[in-house]
């Protein structure tokens, strides 16, 4: 029973997954992109290792949830990073946006 | 003392929870590592040790855990609307929200949370504000967008880390 | 099973797709950062194919050290810009 229920936790986490590849081709540019990377692979890969840990339990099932936590916690945070990096080494938000508070306040610093 | 015995605890249980074995020789390099670890690196990782033994700290992460995990199924929803959308219904831009958390282990927290929930993603923290990309911006008000992006979590996060 | 593989390795492809024709670098770090997490959930589902426990200790290895990886490549983009 357990096994089954493992599988369908596991094919769920693999369709999110899906959707956020299909994110990381489809959409506009940087931001957006790794606001659907991001998300989806996340949860997908966090559901995957949730389905290993009821698949199979055990020593297994430990280092999976172990790693679920950690990258529940480190994926985000690489997000910001990255989101960080690329605005700082002056890559543009795509020309539909609204605005740009990040870019207005630097610029007003360095009028300063 | 309390931050280097909770992180003593912290790196033991994690040790073990590796090894998952219970044999004599494991546990006594896991408490050797352990101790060497939390000698070396007390003052990195763990402020406030005193903070660990309350228990209300704990039932309002157990009450915050649903609420969480809530948001980011309802954001894995949202993105995949927009991604297979034909049209793709985008509005984004960056805005900024403040915060009133003071603690660093709160605002990173609140950080990552704002990141894995609806249609936002952290892009940088300067001091009280957060800098927020938002796939679709529903208004132009700072006020608003506070009371959207920041509040649902900040309570709980106060009870939990500050 | 073979249906799930097949839809991760297409997954994963879709990541190379990215790496190789993102305009910017940042969108080429944005490709290794997702496929770094998918190969994660790869090993964990190879874990479960073949039985064997060790592969979990390749996933939690892989995860560490892709996080690592991409903090470096996000402090390498912020330390310059792209018209110097």
């Amino acid at each position: 029973m357990s096994e089954i229920i493992g599988i369908v936790v596991i094919s769920m986490g693999v369709a999110f997954d899906l959707f956020g590849c299909i994110g990381l081709v489809r959409l506009p540019d940087i931001y957006n992109r790794l606001q659907g990377a991001t998300k989806c692979v996340t949860l997908g890969t966090c559901l995957i290792l949730l389905g290993v840990l009821i698949h199979s339990g055990g020593a297994m099932g430990a280092k999976a949830l172990l790693c679920a936590i950690f990258i529940l916690l480190t994926s985000p945070t690489g997000a910001h990073a990255l989101a960080r990096g690329a605005h700082k080494s002056g890559v543009k938000l795509w020309e539909g946006s609204v605005m740009d508070k990040y870019a207005d306040d630097k610029e007003g610093e360095l009028d300063r | 003392m309390a931050n280097r015995i909770f992180q003593f605890l912290i790196i033991f249980i994690l040790w073990l929870l590796l090894t998952w074995s219970l044999t004599v020789q494991e546990i006594i390099v896991g408490v050797v590592v352990a101790l060497l670890l939390s000698i070396l690196l007390s003052d990195v990782f763990v402020r406030g040790g005193g903070k660990f033994v309350q228990p209300a700290r704990y039932f309002w992460f157990l009450v915050y855990l649903p609420l969480f995990f809530y948001y980011v199924f309802r954001a894995n929803f949202d993105v995949a609307y927009r991604v297979l959308h034909p049209e793709m219904p985008i509005r984004p831009g960056i805005v900024k929200v403040r915060t009133t958390l003071k603690s660093d282990m709160a605002k990173a927290f609140l950080a990552n949370s704002i990141t894995l929930t609806p249609g936002t993603l952290t892009v940088d923290i300067v001091g009280d504000h957060l800098y927020v990309h938002w796939i679709n911006i529903v208004t132009e008000d700072p006020q608003e967008e506070t009371e959207v992006i920041v509040r649902k979590f900040e309570g709980y996060l106060r009870r939990i880390f500050e | 099973m073979i249906v799930l593989i097949i839809l991760l390795v297409l997954c994963c492809f879709m990541c190379l797709y990215r790496i190789g024709a993102g305009p910017t670098p940042p969108d080429r770090t944005v490709g290794i950062d997702t496929l770094g997490t998918l190969v994660v959930g790869f090993c964990a589902f190879t874990a479960i194919i073949t039985g064997k426990e060790w592969y979990m200790n390749v996933a939690i290895s892989w995860a560490l050290l892709s996080f690592i990886g991409t903090i470096a490549l996000a402090k390498f983009l912020e330390g310059r810009g792209f018209d110097e």
